[in-house]
């Protein structure tokens, strides 16, 4: 047994205090981000302009700084977003210098291979978009942002989780995950999709967010809009529809805890304007941010497993 | 240093694993309004008259509707001195691969018995597997002590033939603790509870956040550095047109700049010019740090190399000896051709002779078995045909540990543990009993 080769040891115990929780996570996301890049040929990062996909391109940016980002970015565009959501995509891929690939379930409604829904949610309508172009571009890894303590079939998820031929999750067949030891073999015609921020709690995300000053989609800040109340979410006002004739348009001070369908997902009242402000309001928070604005995980015990085994993320 | 505990759960079925993951998150506030609402409804629409905290982790279809647990799932949770993650496993015998995924990253295990039953044959198998893949502290929580009679001479047997049976696996007493709970009415989870005035020691909740934590959980000995090299990072950009830097994830020892390295297997020596990260150099890096190696030379090195301290280097092999806990549903056999991954490399591997099979039962081992079947452990040797430059498994976690893979489906088939472990698993019963 010899000693650790150092300078000293007092470095040794400052860089043991720099390493705290948020840099371990950072660390593992970084390791995977590496190990996709070695081992696969066509991976490409899901992109929804979220925080947590936000997060994601940061620290994918980082895993291979100072080069350019070895992957493209691919958005499963619904169709409903809120345009500040679009600004910042497309001001990220200009700032990067990214290849985008945009997906569009628009498309899809004008053709006929989708049909829109009678509850006009587009949510369920991206796992066919996002199928075709992963299999049109024959992209062999995909990135998402999805982290375990989302939801309960989402804490089932492997960090390389091998989806089949037709994008499809099987919880009693996943791989066993030893070590840090990720095994990314599959077939030619299957996927893995991969998830660095697994580990990750929403509170990680904000208090990374704030430490690392991540430029973020404007609608995450508290800010005065028109909206109206549904089902006990204050929604915004498009194309999706509504507000209906017994729903009100009034102007609140409001911000939203995650990005997703318009026709689906509610902002919150708040006034919390700055990383500390929603900091210090998530931490308070008693309800999980898909409990308090994502209408589509409300639809039944398992709607989020039943959606994975579909090819969903 | 860190303040992230990453610990698992191992028990049997129905000794209300569950049940205890969801009292730890429902005690330390990790459970949020909407989720017990959601679990409230379930629990009546069950017809039951208090909520059943096990449907708060058990999420898949399957498992509601067998009341049990398939597959591992990752908890979070937090107090104001530490962040937890807890990898909950099942604790069907067919699901051990799940147990044994659970554990390999775990610095801690909490295994449950059921107070009535006692230590039974599933808690000995655990046991042996969390020996095995070397976690460094166990915690054997005594639930459902609330429905036994004279709960402390129950408790104090239970604690002592643990005592014995992890003291022959070879933990030390002071790795080991035993608490008595009712993961159903939250005694001696969260605080210490009236109901078991015989013990006087921590809470679960007050024992893990209290037990020291190394930054390090690799392993219990120091050796030099180990940088598995994943990626080589040459921008070649009119910023850095000749950037070379070797990235990684420090794998054991610590690497500065200055230090004298060895890259392996090819043997050639060269210096650490400096360690690169998005955020400015650093003057050292740990294990678990992801980070950028610049060297003084310029030398060839891609993915699967490692870079190694000069002082301890390891000798790159061709052939060893290994544990290993098959995973696979065909069993193994003599002469076996699969892919090994080690580190960042993958290679060709053949598997030699089957040395011994481990009887988890009296923890005996069986010489020269003919297969090893789904979840057997044994010892095997393997041949493989690029040199692995690791270290024995007891030394070190990360640079002791390998998977064996399916060469033509792709699928896990084995989780490897470099070196004897196994012997060292049997001295230990033999010194003990």
């Amino acid at each position: 047994m010899s000693t650790p080769v150092t300078e000293t040891e007092s470095a040794i115990l400052a860089s043991l205090e720099d390493f705290d929780t948020l840099a371990a996570l950072e660390s593992e996301a970084i390791h995977i981000f590496r190990e996709v890049a070695g081992e696969f040929e066509r991976p490409v990062i899901l992109f929804s302009g979220g925080k947590d996909s936000t997060v994601l391109l940061h620290l994918a940016l980082k895993a291979f700084w100072p080069a350019p980002l070895p992957f493209a970015v691919l958005h499963v565009d619904t169709g409903h977003n809120l345009p500040e959501v679009l600004e910042f995509r497309d001001r990220v891929v200009e700032k990067y210098g990214l290849r985008l690939h945009v997906a569009a379930v628009e498309q899809y409604l004008a053709d006929g291979r989708l049909t829109e829904r009678a509850d006009g949610i587009r949510n369920p309508l991206q796992t066919v978009p996002l199928l075709d172009a992963i299999a049109d571009n024959r992209f062999d890894a995909v990135f998402g942002g999805g982290r375990r303590d989302e939801e309960r079939s989402r804490a089932k998820e492997r960090i390389f989780s091998l989806r089949d031929a037709f994008g499809r999750w099987d919880p009693k067949r996943q791989r066993p995950e030893l070590w840090n030891l990720y095994n990314g073999r599959h077939a030619p015609g299957e996927h893995v999709r991969v998830f660095p921020l697994s580990n990750w709690t929403e509170l990680d995300i904000w208090r990374y967010i704030a430490r690392e000053n991540i430029d973020l989609a404007t609608i995450y800040y508290a800010h005065e809009r028109p909206v109206y109340q549904r089902d006990g979410m204050w929604m915004t006002p498009g194309s999706w529809g509504g507000p209906r004739d017994d729903e009100e348009l009034v102007v609140k001070s409001v911000r939203y805890r995650t990005v997703g369908d318009g026709s689906t997902t509610g902002a919150i009242l708040s006034t919390a304007a700055t990383n500390e402000d929603i900091l210090a309001e998530v931490a308070a928070s008693r309800l999980t941010e898909r409990g308090a604005t994502r209408g589509d995980d409300r639809v039944s015990e398992a709607a989020m497993e039943d959606r994975k085994r579909e090819g969903y993320f | 240093m860190s303040d992230l505990l990453r610990l698992a759960t191992a028990g049997s079925v129905d000794d209300g694993k569950s049940t205890l993951v969801g009292r730890l998150l429902f005690d330390t506030k990790s459970v949020l309004a909407d989720q017990i609402d959601a679990v409230t409804r379930a629990s009546v629409d069950r017809g039951l008259s208090t909520p059943d905290l096990s449907l708060l982790v058990d999420g898949l279809r399957a498992e509601r509707e067998q009341g049990i647990t398939i597959d591992v799932a990752y908890r979070y949770f937090a107090t104001p001195r530490r962040t937890f993650v807890l990898a909950d496993t099942p604790g069907h015998v067919q699901y051990t691969r799940n147990t044994v995924s659970g554990a390999s990253t775990a610095q801690l295990v909490i295994l449950l018995v059921d107070a009535r039953k006692g230590v039974i044959e599933q808690t000995r198998r655990h046991a042996a597997v969390m020996a095995l893949l070397g976690v460094p502290r166990l915690v054997l929580a005594v639930n459902k002590i609330d429905l036994v009679d004279d709960a402390a001479g129950v408790f104090a047997e239970i604690a002592a033939e643990f005592t014995e049976l992890t003291t022959r696996l070879g933990w030390a007493p002071e790795d080991v603790v035993e608490i008595p709970v009712s993961a159903l009415h939250g005694d001696n989870v969260a605080s210490r509870s009236e109901n078991t005035p015989f013990y006087d020691g921590p809470s679960l909740i007050e024992y893990l956040e209290s037990v020291p934590v190394d930054a390090d959980s690799s392993g219990p000995h120091q050796v030099g550095l180990r940088f598995p090299v994943q990626y080589v990072i040459r921008p070649r950009t009119a910023e850095h047109p000749d950037y070379r830097g070797y990235a990684g994830q420090v794998a054991a020892g610590a690497v500065s700049k200055g230090d004298e390295v060895v890259v392996l297997p090819s043997g050639i020596r060269s210096t650490i010019e400096r360690i690169d990260t998005p955020d400015g150099e650093l003057a050292t890096a740990q294990p678990g740090r992801s980070v950028t190696l610049i060297l003084t030379d310029d030398v060839d090195i891609s993915r699967g190399d490692i870079i190694a301290s000069a002082i301890d280097a390891p000798e790159p092999l061709d052939s060893f000896d290994a544990t290993v806990c098959w995973l696979g549903d065909k069993p193994l056999r003599p002469g076996a051709r699969l892919l090994l991954k080690h580190g960042t490399r993958t290679t060709q591997a053949i598997v030699g002779a089957l040395l011994e099979r481990f009887d988890e039962q009296n923890l005996a081992a069986d010489p020269d078995p003919e297969s090893l079947a789904l979840n057997d452990i044994g010892r095997v040797s393997v041949r493989v045909a690029d040199p692995v430059v690791a270290d024995d498994y007891r030394v070190n976690r990360h640079t002791g540990s390998f998977l064996l893979i399916d060469p033509s489906g792709g699928n896990t088939l084995a989780a490897g543990l470099v070196g004897d472990v196994l012997t060292a698993v049997e001295v230990g019963t033999e010194a003990g009993s």
